[in-house]
Order: C-alpha cells, then sequence, then structure tokens
C-alpha cells in the first residue's frame, strides 16, 4: 500500500514526530511505500539542522535524513509554513526539501491513505 | 493566501484523478494557527480540481461566526476567506450538529451557508471520503 503522511506538530514538543516516523519504519518493513512525509503547521520544525538534542536522547532531524537516505523517503517541508518560523534552505537538514502545499494534495490524490500525525 | 500558492506543478500527470479529499476544523479561529493553514490547504486542493467538503466540528464552528473582530488581539481577521471560497467552486460546508448547538450558535450566526448534520450523517459523510485531514 502506497501511504502519505501529514506531520503537523513540532518535534519534541509533542509526540507526532516520534508515532510518524515509528509508522514510516514499519510499513516499510512490512513491504508498504511512503510517498511522502509532507510536514506542516509546527511540523516544520522537524527539518532544521540546528536541532542539537542532548546525547542521551534521539536525534529526531538526523533519523529522518536515515530513513530519507536509507529509503528514499520523500521529505516536503512547507513553504509558506516554514517562512512563518524561519525554517528556510539555509538550516535545512539533509534528506528534506522545500515546496509548496501543492505536493500535500497531490500525495493525497496518489496515495491509498494518508495518515495525518498532530493533535 | 498568496504566499503559499507555489508547488502546484504536477510531478506526474494525474489530470482526471478526482478524490473526494474532506477538511475537518476542530480548533477555535485564533488560539492556534490550525484554522488559517488548513485555510491555506482548502484553497489549493482547489487548484487540483478535487472534490473538496469542509466540515466544523468542536471549536472549529468558530471559524464560520460572524462578526469575528481581531483588532485587539493583533491577528488578521481571515474569516471573510469563507465567503470566498465559493468562488474556487468550494461549496460543501458541513456543521456538526451538537458541536453548534453546545455552543449556543445556530446558522444564522455563520457568515456562509451551511449544511448541518448530525454525528450519524457525519459519520456517513466522512466514510464516502478518499481523504480526510484533520486540522
Amino acid at each position: 500500500m502506497k501511504f502519505g503522511i501529514l506531520i503537523n506538530e513540532g518535534p519534541y514538543n509533542h509526540q507526532s514526530a516520534d508515532s510518524a516516523y515509528q509508522f514510516c519504519k514499519a510499513a516499510i518493513e512490512r513491504g508498504h511505500e511512503i510517498d511522502r512525509v509532507f510536514f506542516y503547521h509546527d511540523g516544520v520544525n522537524n527539518a532544521t539542522k540546528l536541532t542539537e538534542p542532548p546525547q542521551d536522547d534521539r536525534h529526531i532531524v538526523n533519523r529522518w535524513s536515515k530513513l530519507a537516505e536509507e529509503h528514499g523517503v520523500d521529505l516536503v517541508v512547507c513553504v509558506a509554513a516554514g517562512l512563518r518560523r524561519g525554517i528556510v534552505d539555509d538550516n535545512l537538514a539533509a534528506g528534506f526539501r522545500i515546496s509548496g502545499l501543492g505536493q500535500l494534495v497531490e500525495s493525497g490524490i496518489r496515495s491509498d491513505r494518508v495518515v495525518t500525525f498532530g493533535d | 493566501m498568496t504566499e503559499s500558492t507555489g508547488g502546484i506543478e504536477m510531478e506526474e500527470d494525474m489530470s482526471g484523478t478526482v478524490k473526494k479529499f474532506a477538511f475537518i476544523n476542530r480548533k477555535a479561529p485564533y488560539g492556534t494557527i490550525y484554522a488559517l493553514e488548513s485555510l491555506e490547504v482548502v484553497l489549493i486542493s482547489a487548484a487540483f480540481d478535487q472534490d473538496v467538503s469542509l466540515v466544523f466540528a468542536d471549536d472549529g464552528v468558530y471559524q464560520l461566526k460572524k462578526g469575528q473582530a481581531t483588532k485587539a488581539v493583533g491577528m488578521k481577521n481571515f474569516s471573510p476567506t469563507y465567503r470566498a471560497l465559493e468562488g474556487y467552486d468550494i461549496e460543501k460546508l458541513y456543521v456538526e450538529k451538537s458541536s453548534m448547538e453546545a455552543r449556543g450558535l445556530t446558522t444564522d450566526d455563520l457568515i456562509v451557508d451551511v449544511e448541518v448534520l448530525d454525528s450519524a450523517e457525519m459519520a456517513a459523510l466522512l466514510e464516502e471520503q478518499d481523504v480526510v485531514l484533520s486540522f
């Protein structure tokens, strides 16, 4: 099955980034396809390479980058939501790209299911 | 609302694919950004010629309340945009009945024409959707 993923909440502040990551990993392991992960609202904060959690904590941003590198998952940050929150190309972590909201709608059209992670 | 119109170019030809998109709005308009950013996705979806429905439930019914005066809180009143949706061929607006009634509102309090659905009718509406996005 082909999944589109929408993440609406920021990392560390909220469970949605963790749940979405676990979901993506489990889906890929079971042979499903992640069409795209779209970061919206405060979810765009998943994409900043300035993130530096304590050593003993999970690194949410690097975890996404690794998922993109190993499985070619398309990580898309909403340009408008990103600009509002200071997420731009200069501080974008590896594996992410910035694009428009059309990418979310497009993924909805193309995927069998869209799963939202947020409040 | 013009800032987010980028990225609507298609990566592959999906012309002709029309899915039923429902956007569920559950939050009050100004305490958080969800309502405003939901509206931005709704407007973009219109550019893709999809079959779009908007649902207002819980505090989301306040998004449609007449007479929003936001100057004192330093926010832009974006409620006129709901009236403009018709121009984007987005005409299916649904309000969840118990949410509206619990807040002492009637359809006379709302800035646009809506269809009021009880919870069973709402469940039926959502059951027939292809993509449900909840904000």
